[in-house]
């Protein structure tokens, strides 16, 4: 009786755990989907206006605090929401158990790695 | 956390028992483009790294993306960039409660492959008009 209520009531927290965690990567995932739109929009353009002219006019544009802005938002963003979005996949395709946590930290690990580099990339060129 | 884990439950997308439909290849194409557009944002770190080593560096960089087959595979990306950014819209569009009767699906869904086949277009277009 006793041990039967112990195991309902650990079922509901599950869920309850389950389900916030859920809900905040769903909300962060359209949050980072909706902060690319702009970002992409405005690199695709500035690549076809100046950053395709060659080495000093790219220089020269990564040099502008709103370039060097734009384009560590771009970085973040890009590597955040790529990394949600391949979680998603991970979670729903991939069905051995330690695979998916091995390949879920894997995912994050390389996202932080590339995203931290192409920052201080960015940071170092504009500083 | 273990109790639910190990509890058989309905594993999602069984992509081989669907009939193919215009919604479902979208569906699936979003994803597929999503990953591809995840590895294909190396480029865009080794573009900045180049930068950031210096002038020597950026041109073995602008050499390399400048042959014919960097352009195909270029290409390929740009459309799944321009894909992946439409049918996102569409997404969040669907996320906000609009559109999702069939018809509007299926409205949305040509829109989308019109406008990224356009704007792939166009960008390349651009890029080819302003080096001559």
């Amino acid at each position: 009786m006793n041990s039967n209520i112990d195991e309902k009531f650990t079922k509901v927290e599950d869920m309850k755990t389950l389900k916030t965690h859920g809900v905040g990567h769903w909300k962060l995932q359209r949050i980072s989907a909706i902060a690319m739109i702009p970002l992409v929009i405005w690199f695709t353009t500035s690549l076809m206006l100046t950053l395709m002219d060659g080495y000093e006019q790219s220089i020269e544009w990564l040099q502008s605090p709103f370039n060097a802005t734009g384009l560590i938002l771009l970085f973040g963003t890009l590597y955040f929401h790529a990394a949600s979005g391949l979680q998603v996949v991970i979670e729903d395709y991939v069905h051995h158990e330690g695979l998916k946590i091995v390949s879920l930290i894997l995912i994050k690990l390389i996202a932080i790695v590339l995203g931290v580099l192409s920052i201080l990339c960015v940071l170092k060129i504009f500083l | 956390m273990g109790k639910i884990m190990s509890r058989q439950r309905p594993l999602s997308p069984h992509l081989q028992i669907y009939k193919p439909q215009l919604t479902s290849i979208l569906s699936i194409l979003h994803r597929g483009t999503g990953i591809v557009l995840s590895m294909g944002s190396i480029i865009l770190v080794v573009w900045i790294i180049s930068l950031t080593l210096g002038k020597e560096t950026y041109l073995l960089f602008s050499k390399v993306v400048n042959h014919w087959f960097s352009h195909v595979v270029l290409l390929g990306f740009t459309f799944g960039l321009f894909y992946h950014l439409s049918n996102g819209i569409r997404h969040l569009f669907w996320d906000a409660g609009y559109g999702y009767d069939l018809k509007h699906a299926y409205i949305s869904g040509g829109a989308v492959v019109f406008c990224s086949l356009l704007l792939t277009i166009l960008t390349w277009s651009i890029i080819y008009l302003s080096v001559i």
